[in-house]
């Protein structure tokens, strides 16, 4: 029992600093240490859940992709593969591109004025990034969890979780069922069910993600992105969005873009390091954390820089 | 203790303090010279216009007659609503159109730019001028007629429309990035993105901005002057010439006649007391709302 006390306490010491700009990986291994959580041990966490045996989600497979801020070169020629059912972290100091390349995944990358994305991004065997595809129908298939919970505030918490089938224009689906099935999903339900109709701005910040991650469910995508989901949440939000990630490997590929490194050695089948918009690593979780093919991983995993 | 410290911590001197009283006097003598005259028009509208009031006053239209019952101001309300109403159902839409415009598509671009610039020039035309450029494109060309009730509206509307252009944009900026980056992550096509999510949110100040710039419209005289012109009755014939509140008031006060000018008192103390309405509902809106800027 101790052990697992012990991986369940860890992340209380090293909450998600969202003000800070940089990560500080100094004092979470620093904190971590004395009680027995160096990363390398943290790697082996007991509330990791295989995936499950036969995937239920596409896989991912990024070929060679640059992405462009005007032009400023954000991404050099990144190829990555998600494994399907899995949960893969992206991790690196701020502004390697983390955040930009899975932005890149759902086509979210060229909202941004002036920006655009090139490479294929390959979900089975769909080039998602070709010109001529609708990015309205790769966003159904690839949802979105973003950093601060973002819940519509003009409406209902019911409403908050139809709004995708509305806004995505499904028709002949039981929305109250699905509702229901989401929010369930999503670990809200027994919080919220007396009260769906009040405005969902009104709850915590840790429920309103929850609420975000039932809203992204409810259209039943294949994928589903996490960009930082923790980072504006207290400690305990954020272990419970992590036990929701395990639970939600079952029928989605998970790609999390995280802050945190003892994070992503918790909730991470495997890990992906990236440093100045290149990717240096790819490897199972334990392997990042434990043996680093690469000495630049294994300065930033051990806190060297960052 | 350090020097700055002592010297700083030493007791405030006589000629630090006299200096002080001087400017909180000054400060709130320029206060007062700027509230007289407010409350000099408000006390003299509500100590003239008052006596005018009556329930014939509102119930009879202008007779016309110099001497004798000159009658109430019916036809000017309703005027006033009539083409209000109009000039907003025309700039409203239009000048939300336009915010929704530079806000969600011209964003930054050379256009949008030259959109904004172009909006910030006309919020500072004098309205006479739009008074005069209906007159020219509408009236002398006698489209439809001359003078008549809808073009008073039209120059009305194209008042208005800057200031609701601006009013829209302000508040359509407010409406955080992240909510539309959520709508569309959900698969939703850019047009629902803007009215399921990006329009609700902004509704209140919408209405709030609209609102002020009916409240503008509604005071003024010189768009109606040549455009609708002057008539004594009622009619809910827009094609038709139309009476309204300012126009009523800028005819009584030249007549020599004191029943008259006391009508012009009692007619500007309504159109105060609407004005005044309308803006009360704004404040009620925006208060109510997450996006007060």
């Amino acid at each position: 029992m101790m052990p697992d006390e012990d991986a369940r306490t860890t992340p209380l010491d090293a909450p998600p600093d969202t003000t800070t700009e940089m990560p500080q990986p100094d004092e979470g291994a620093a904190e971590a240490t004395p009680k027995g959580g160096s990363p390398r041990e943290l790697a082996a966490s007991p509330d990791r859940k295989p995936p499950p045996a036969e995937a239920t989600a596409p896989g991912i497979s990024l070929r060679d992709i640059n992405a462009y801020y005007g032009d400023n070169h954000a991404i050099k020629g990144v190829s990555l593969e998600y494994a399907p059912n899995q949960v893969t972290a992206m991790i690196g100091p701020s502004g390697c591109g983390k955040s930009t390349l899975v932005r890149c995944i759902n086509r979210m990358h060229e909202e941004i004025p002036g920006a655009h994305a090139e490479g294929s991004i390959m979900l089975d065997d769909l080039d998602i990034n070709a010109k001529d595809v609708d990015v309205v129908a790769v966003r159904r298939a690839i949802g979105m969890v973003f950093q601060k919970p973002n819940p519509f505030p003009t409406m209902s918490i019911f409403d908050n979780v139809a709004a995708g089938l509305k806004l995505a224009g499904m028709r002949g689906v039981d929305v109250r069922e699905r509702v229901e099935r989401s929010l369930i999903g999503a670990g809200l339900w027994e919080e919220v069910k007396d009260r769906l109709s009040e405005p969902g701005v009104g709850l915590s910040g840790g429920q309103q993600q929850r609420l975000c991650i039932a809203r992204t469910i409810a259209v039943e995508p294949d994928v589903i992105l996490m960009d930082e989901p923790c980072s504006a949440l207290d400690p305990i939000a954020t272990l419970r969005i992590e036990d929701l990630i395990q639970d939600l490997k079952e029928r989605y590929t998970i790609v999390i873009v995280t802050h945190n490194m003892q994070q992503a050695a918790r909730v991470a089948d495997t890990t992906a390091f990236m440093l100045l918009g290149e990717l240096v690593e790819h490897a199972p979780t334990e392997k990042i954390f434990s043996n680093p093919g690469d000495t630049r991983t294994e300065e930033y995993v051990t806190g060297k820089f960052g | 203790m350090s020097a700055v410290a002592q010297r700083s911590l030493r007791p405030v001197g006589p000629r630090r303090r006299r200096s002080d009283a001087i400017a909180r006097g000054v400060v709130l003598a320029f206060t007062i010279v700027a509230i007289v005259p407010l409350v000099a028009i408000l006390y003299w509208l509500v100590k003239e216009g008052l006596g005018a009031w009556s329930k014939s006053f509102f119930t009879t239209d202008p007779t016309g007659r110099f001497l004798g019952d000159p009658g109430g101001i019916r036809s000017a309300i309703l005027g006033t609503i009539e083409m209000v109403a109009l000039a907003s159902i025309i700039a409203v839409p239009a000048g939300v159109g336009v915010a929704l415009y530079l806000v969600e598509y011209g964003k930054l671009s050379r256009f949008a730019n030259t959109v904004r610039y172009f909006v910030d020039v006309m919020t500072g035309v004098p309205s006479v001028v739009f008074g005069l450029f209906v007159y020219i494109v509408l009236v002398v060309t006698k489209v439809a007629g001359t003078f008549a009730a809808w073009k008073g509206a039209v120059a009305l509307a194209l008042l208005m429309l800057p200031v609701v252009i601006r009013s829209a944009e302000v508040v359509l900026n407010l409406v955080p990035n992240s909510l539309r980056e959520a709508a569309l992550a959900l698969g939703a096509p850019r047009w629902k993105v803007i009215f399921r999510i990006v329009l609700p949110t902004a509704l209140p100040g919408i209405v709030t901005g609209s609102l002020l710039a009916v409240a503008r419209a509604a005071g003024e005289t010189a768009p109606l002057l040549f455009t609708a012109a002057f008539v004594l009755g009622s009619s809910a014939d827009l094609s038709q010439r139309m009476n309204s509140l300012p126009l009523q008031i800028f005819n009584d006060v030249g007549q020599a006649q004191d029943r008259l000018v006391q009508r012009a008192w009692g007619a500007a103390l309504t159109l105060v007391v609407l004005v005044l309405l309308l803006t009360l509902i704004a404040r009620l809106i925006q208060r109510r709302s997450k996006l007060s800027p």
